[in-house]
């Protein structure tokens, strides 16, 4: 069988008629409803709580119900499982009401007076005084390289919060029972809850357990959040002794949970020769009130900052810092979407002032294979930005727009765009080898039905089908006698996290070694469990986290994209033509999974350069937290995308196959921006840009 | 104020004993335990709560049950035992257009609302019809694809 051929999704019937069950489907026995008390000032202390009597099988659940510590475990236990004196941002969660009747519980809530002592917030990251995480490294010299420059560029760039936006809320279940604690509900980790949940609970692991339900996306933000929703209804459930569920309304999901970190990256690029012959890269990350997953989503930020250039002289010096605004997290693209935006932007700028053309320029700075990377890594295996770029430049007719498209009149104008990019494939560094240490297991049933046991989780991606289509495959059975269930932790091995595109690359290929130590050993009609663990490649230089310096990843997959546009010079309205694009994820597992993952990180992208565009007020508030003011695009808003998969094989993938999920949101934002460009003689150094500022965009053009 | 609302609910009829304001989606979900009618945002926006309300395609989330007195109602629980169902199934299959699922049944209410009134759209015709219902994951490519190729295999159902 080609792997790639498409069948239908483990999960498509039941998604489809409705029979799937997300969380807020489930009907528990006697399940109680929580709401959260939760901060109106963006930093205060507590000095007093006033609540009201409470009808009986109601409940109030505060920090001093947390039988174990009162941190969330994730990075840096820093997140209080309930607010304990003191408030960082607005939304921070205070307390629990809970009971039978949700109605009840919220007129209790807002019975709730807390007396506040008002701090003065800090809003503005440039202001803030706190680093929560500074990231420092480099390779060659710097300062010769920009002595012996013929010119050096300096730009800055800004830009805003993205929120995940998917379209099934927050939602999770606590249930404490005969000294165990089962938490389920929505989410991207369960072995990240599981870990939160013990230490909150104070109970060793066997003490609990973590189910997956079926989860309507995540894209990041079920990545962390659920832990810290997870460790409050377990508490919850403990006081009660009842199961607690909490399901989020849409404008409190969108206020108060993670989103993408707004940022402000300043670049200073010498050029010899038509050349980049150094990069001087300083970044902030705004990263809220707490520190979340900060530290992970700086580094991969800081590490594709120089983008798919090779810069033999590099500084980079990075900070996320806290501000009291909501926390920001992990988001499709972890931190890369930020700096790809700024490296792609100043080198059109560099090319228009050398008057080169932008694509010529971009090639001949280019990184190719043996190259070495920002951390004085190795590209081990071939690039293809070329071939893909050529591809489709010609498909959109590039080169032939630009030029036309620099001599406008009248009231619509036209513009076109193109960026390329990478995305490590996997986790971050050495995380793979030293924390996660992935392990899966296959169990054969006597009815030689075979089950898989990871504890990766299908929010929609696809990976019940193409897990099952790689273990059927390698066995040699229909995939339909494959079983795959949603995972749960007294089931499922700790096979790490579903982020960073790692779920297929990583576990996909353990799985492939499970299934095939397991025909080398199958015994008909008998149980047989296989288990594999992760060992890191031979090839990869070691990276070392303290120094920056090694492989941050064994391989890339490698995305190109162009985006034109018609803006109306009256409304300032944008109008998206056609989106061409190219992407090596190495062999698609399953065809189209991935170019469903490719469409849909693109139209993401599209909205994150225009539509999206989230912001604070000067108390700190989120002013758009609903679909009516925070505009997603619909299926109306664009044409067509033309999606082409361009294959290099990574040898210790499955079958091939590389990261795919975030590649396709990271670099749609600087084409995007260049189309704007391109359309309105002006340069724009921010993102997103709305319909207000592509009116002054146009008053400002040179 | 307590009332009963008569109306039918997937082809059966059925009775709500309550208050005419509450809101539909509400009722259906934890009334009739309808839990194929999604709640996405509560105002209107997304769709995921859609309904057909005598054929015709609604938000269930900005409507009061009162509103519905003698209405047929049908949710994707009664839609997936028609033939109409069937086709779409097996477009939507086709193409891989059910990624997180969350939008999806109120996705295939809208695309048997528009094939209602217009068998043989058009790409945009397809795009503008479905466009009241969000998407995160898909980019919309894979559901529009679908529903021309449902449009196409249900020739004369619609």
């Amino acid at each position: 069988m080609n792997i790639s051929q498409s069948v239908r999704k483990k999960d498509h019937r039941a998604k489809i008629d409705g029979s799937a069950k997300y969380v807020e489907d489930l009907n528990i026995d006697g399940m109680l409803q929580a709401r959260v008390l939760r901060s109106k000032y963006a930093r205060a202390k507590i000095l007093n709580i006033k609540t009201p009597s409470l009808p009986e099988g109601y409940f109030i659940v505060d920090k001093n119900d947390v039988p174990g510590i009162n941190e969330v475990h994730m990075v840096e236990d820093d997140t209080p499982v309930f607010a304990d004196g003191i408030v960082e941002f607005i939304g921070d969660p205070i307390l629990m009401v809970v009971g039978p009747d949700l109605k009840i519980v919220d007129e209790l809530l807002n019975k709730i007076v807390v007396d506040y002592e008002v701090l003065t917030p800090v809003l503005d990251p440039e202001k803030s005084d706190t680093a929560f995480f500074e990231y420092d490294f480099g390779k060659g010299d710097v300062e010769e390289a920009f002595s012996k420059a013929d010119k050096v560029y300096t730009e800055t760039f800004r830009t805003g919060y993205q929120e995940q936006a998917y379209l099934e809320v927050q939602g999770m279940i606590g249930d404490y029972h005969d000294g165990k604690v089962t938490v389920r509900g929505s989410m991207q980790c369960p072995y990240y809850v599981h870990g939160a949940v013990a230490k909150a609970m104070g109970l060793e692991a066997r003490k609990v357990q973590i189910i997956q339900d079926v989860t309507g996306g995540g894209f990041g933000g079920k990545e962390d959040y659920p832990s810290l929703l997870g460790c409050q209804l377990a508490v919850a459930s403990h006081k009660a002794k009842k199961p607690v569920r909490c399901i989020f309304e849409r404008r409190e999901d969108m206020e108060f949970t993670t989103k993408r970190h707004p940022s402000i990256s300043k670049y200073k690029v010498a050029v010899k020769d038509g050349k980049v012959t150094a990069m001087d890269i300083d970044v902030i990350f705004d990263g809220g009130a707490y520190t979340t997953l900060s530290a992970v989503v700086l580094q991969r930020g800081l590490m594709c900052s120089n983008g798919v250039y090779n810069v033999p002289n590099l500084k980079v010096h990075g900070k996320a810092v806290k501000t009291n605004t909501t926390p920001t997290g992990a988001y499709r693209g972890f931190g890369a979407p930020q700096t790809f935006f700024a490296v792609e932007t100043i080198m059109n700028r560099i090319a228009r002032d050398l008057n080169i053309d932008e694509i010529d320029f971009k090639l001949a700075n280019v990184v190719k294979e043996g190259d070495s990377t920002s951390t004085s890594g190795k590209f081990h295996f071939h690039v293809p930005l070329p071939e893909m770029m050529e591809k489709i430049l010609k498909k959109s007719d590039y080169r032939r727009k630009k030029e036309e498209y620099k001599n406008q009149t009248g009231r619509y104008r036209k513009g076109i765009g193109f960026s390329w990019h990478l995305h490590g494939a996997g986790f971050t560094g050495s995380a793979e080898r030293d924390l996660i240490k992935a392990e899966v297991k296959l169990l054969k049933h006597a009815n030689n039905k075979v089950e898989i046991l990871a504890s990766n989780a299908d929010i929609g991606q696809g990976l019940k089908t193409t897990f099952s289509k790689i273990v059927a495959n390698e066995l040699n059975i229909p995939y339909e006698e494959i079983l795959i269930n949603n995972p749960d932790t007294d089931r499922v091995p700790d096979s790490g996290p579903t982020v960073a595109s790692r779920s297929l690359m990583v576990v996909g290929e353990l799985l492939r070694r499970a299934a095939i130590k397991l025909r080398s050993n199958w015994i008909e009609n008998e149980e047989q469990v296989i288990i594999e663990n992760f060992k890191e490649p031979d090839f990869v230089i070691p990276f070392d986290i303290n120094v920056f310096q090694g492989d941050a990843y064994p391989t890339y997959a490698w995305g190109a994209q162009i985006i034109e546009l018609e803006i109306d010079t009256l409304t300032g309205g944008h109008k998206v033509i056609g989106v061409w694009s190219s992407f090596d994820v190495g062999t698609p597992i399953d065809m189209n999974i991935v170019v469903g993952q490719m469409e849909g990180g693109l139209l993401q992208g599209i909205g994150y350069s225009h539509m999206e565009n989230m912001d604070y007020d000067n108390k700190g508030r989120i002013r758009n937290n609903s679909f009516t003011d925070y505009i997603i695009p619909t299926a109306a808003d664009i044409p067509f995308f033309d999606v082409d998969m361009h294959i290099v094989e990574y040898p210790l993938g499955p079958y091939g196959a590389k990261g795919a999920g975030e590649l396709p949101l990271v670099g749609v934002a600087s084409a995007y921006i260049e189309a704007v460009e391109n359309a309105t003689k002006s340069n724009i150094n921010h993102n997103p840009i709305t319909m207000e500022e592509t009116l002054v965009a146009f008053k400002e053009a040179k | 104020m307590n009332n009963t609302i008569k109306f039918i609910l997937d082809g059966k009829n059925v009775e709500y004993n309550g208050n005419p304001s509450e809101r539909l989606l509400d009722v259906l979900r934890n009334y009739f335990h309808s839990t194929g009618v999604k709640c996405g945002c509560k105002e209107g926006e997304c769709g995921a709560c859609s309904v057909l309300i005598d054929g015709v395609l609604a938000n269930s989330c900005m409507l009061t049950v009162g509103r519905i007195e003698n209405c047929e109602v049908m949710t994707i629980e009664g839609f997936s035992k028609t033939k109409k169902f069937d086709v779409i199934d097996k477009a939507y299959s086709s193409v891989g257009a059910v990624q997180c699922g969350f939008c999806i049944p109120g996705m295939v209410l809208a695309t048997e609302y528009l094939l209602s009134q217009n068998p043989n759209p058009t790409e945009e015709e397809i795009r503008d019809g479905i466009s009241g219902n969000l998407c995160r994951c898909t980019g919309y490519n894979a559901i529009v694809r679908a529903v021309g190729i449902a449009a196409k295999e249900g020739e004369g159902l619609w």
